[in-house]
């Protein structure tokens, strides 16, 4: 009985060790082809570099080049942190304004954005590119405020459920100590919101990170985030430069995997808490 | 502490409510309208009724779009959820190195939809190159590309889901059926799946939602080619709002029947969601 227990254990191994190296391998061929000449990579994605096709860091230093990599970043970054710091500090305030007060008003909000949240992207795609033209939004910082109006739907709908289950003796004890509403927020509330705030900064991070039509319809044409250098990358007659395509791709692909190796703990708890209650 | 609050309206809800009206609210109603309007710029709006509507429907890349959209969600789904529940059932019956392969698995879920296209049209044009054809020759190679490629993205992210169904099996529940002598398969049939029910709807229903909005991976794959045949239905409500002039009535006419349909199909799984509660 042990024998075989222990036969199948290793039969198991094996299989998830060969699914991983499956998982692996896309990532790692981009890698491998990033350091082969331009022409070497279409005929032949799956062969080593070899002392005739390796190129070093010619294609990273042309691609940066071409698509602006560090600039790319810095607007990506910029964007991102931008607007979850602004998501985060907004919505958890208006949720938790709209679970304590109950009236009609903010029953209807909070059902506003529950309803928001099963709205497509292609559904206001149009109008809400031209009202942020009019309102002078398109620009690094007015497209913090489209993400958090476009944003507020999820993190208001995933801070209520949050503050339901805080007690409300607690904030009752502060305002009879002599706090106004604001200090109790923010002195009592806010803290205690952590745990819900790392996943909801996490959700809206993956979300905005890699977003590309929202960017691209908004700002794009003069302000260029990393998904939407390396569509531009792609061209307009079909023609890639797939050694500086490779290279982009390396350079896309690490700070996500930093990002998750650093908290891989909260990411997966995050992303789960979003799916089972979203 | 009620009434005391209530004065802070302005603080508290206000911007939030702002920036929903302008990025939300306004878009949507407005998107609402000119679907039954044409127009260039969304100041030249002149009603046409339902015209939009009739159009997208005798719209030939429209009804090729909802075609090409159904068949890859019934095939994505089906795929990724039946290897995500094998590699949840492996995962957690293995003892060793097991948040290793949960670390790997779960990766590319978090890469953005615009680079895993670029990552898979590589891979799949080097194969393909073997056969003097390339991923854009036929709609059939972006349609399975696509299927790959969703599952790659995906079964990490369900996997997840599923193992924390699978631990929450009670373990005296499935002794229990060990020592009524119920074999590996009788114990999955009739113990797991069972137990499960709950991941298992969550996850039908993501994946349902994510690959039928899917457009990113879309793009970047195969844009559409050859000739708007691969395209999905995102893509080409794209398409017809940027790519051709005068239709940006029906493009918007397209957008409500797609929001409609997510929409559906959000409702259904509240409605099951809350079923199963009111039956747990």
């Amino acid at each position: 009985m042990k024998a075989k227990q222990k036969a199948s254990d290793i039969i198991i191994l094996i299989i998830l060790f060969c699914l991983a190296v499956l998982f692996l391998a896309p990532i790692f061929i981009v890698l491998m082809n990033s350091f082969k000449g331009k022409l070497y990579i279409s005929d032949a994605p799956f062969q080593f570099p070899s002392q005739e096709t390796f190129s070093g860091l010619e294609n990273y230093i042309e691609g940066i080049k071409k698509i602006k990599f560090v600039s790319a970043f810095g607007w990506s970054f910029l964007i991102t942190v931008g607007s979850v710091l602004l998501i985060i500090l907004l919505t958890a305030m208006t949720a938790w304004y709209i679970t304590r007060v109950k009236s009609k008003v903010t029953n209807a909000l909070y059902y506003l954005f529950v309803f928001s949240m099963i709205v497509p992207f292609q559904m206001v795609m149009f109008t809400m590119t031209k009202v942020a033209n009019m309102t002078h939004l398109d620009n690094p910082i007015g497209i913090m405020l489209i993400y958090l109006g476009f944003g507020s739907g999820l993190s208001v709908f995933m801070f209520c459920g949050f503050v339901k289950s805080i007690p409300l003796e607690i904030e009752e004890a502060s305002i009879i100590d002599g706090c106004n509403p604001v200090q109790t927020y923010f002195q009592v509330v806010l803290p205690m919101l952590k745990p819900i705030v790392i996943t909801v900064s996490i959700l809206n991070v993956m979300w905005i990170w890699n977003d590309y039509l929202l960017p691209y319809l908004v700002i794009g044409r003069d302000y260029k985030t990393i998904p939407i250098a390396i569509q531009y990358l792609k061209g307009g007659y079909g023609s890639i430069d797939m050694g500086a395509m490779m290279a982009m791709l390396v350079l896309a692909i690490i700070p996500i995997v930093l990002f998750y190796l650093s908290c891989q703990k909260y990411i997966i708890k995050g992303v789960t808490a979003g799916a089972v209650k979203g | 502490m009620n009434r005391n609050l209530k004065k802070y309206f302005p603080l508290f809800v206000l911007p939030t409510l702002a920036a929903f009206t302008i990025a939300f609210l306004i878009p949507f109603l407005l998107g609402i309208y000119l679907s039954f309007t044409k127009f260039t710029t969304v100041n030249d709006a002149s009603f046409v009724g339902i015209d939009n509507y009739i159009k997208a429907f005798q719209n030939h890349d429209f009804l090729n779009a909802l075609w090409f959209t159904t068949r890859f969600v019934v095939v994505s789904v089906l795929t990724i959820n039946i290897f995500a529940f094998a590699v949840a059932l492996l995962l957690t019956r293995g003892k060793r190195g097991t948040n290793v392969f949960r670390t790997i698995f779960f990766m590319p879920n978090l890469i953005g939809g615009i680079v895993l296209g670029y990552i898979w049209k590589l891979i799949i044009n080097g194969i393909l190159y073997r056969y003097g054809v390339t991923l854009t020759y036929s709609e059939n190679y972006g349609f399975w590309g696509l299927v790959v490629l969703m599952n790659w993205q995906m079964i990490g992210y369900m996997m997840i889901i599923y193992i924390a169904g699978i631990q929450n099996v009670p373990d005296d529940l499935t002794e229990a059926a060990k020592i009524d002598g119920a074999s590996k398969w009788q114990l999955l049939r009739h113990v797991t799946l069972p137990m499960v029910m709950p991941s298992i709807t969550i996850c039908l229903f993501l994946t349902l939602s994510n690959s039928f909005k899917l457009f990113d991976q879309n793009l970047a794959l195969t844009a559409g080619d050859p000739s708007k045949r691969s395209s999905m239905l995102a893509l080409d409500i794209y398409d017809t709002f940027y790519g051709r002039n005068g239709w940006e009535g029906v493009g918007q006419a397209k957008a409500v029947v797609f929001f409609l349909i997510v929409a559906a199909i959000a409702l259904l799984q509240l409605k099951i969601t809350r079923k199963k509660e009111v039956e747990s």
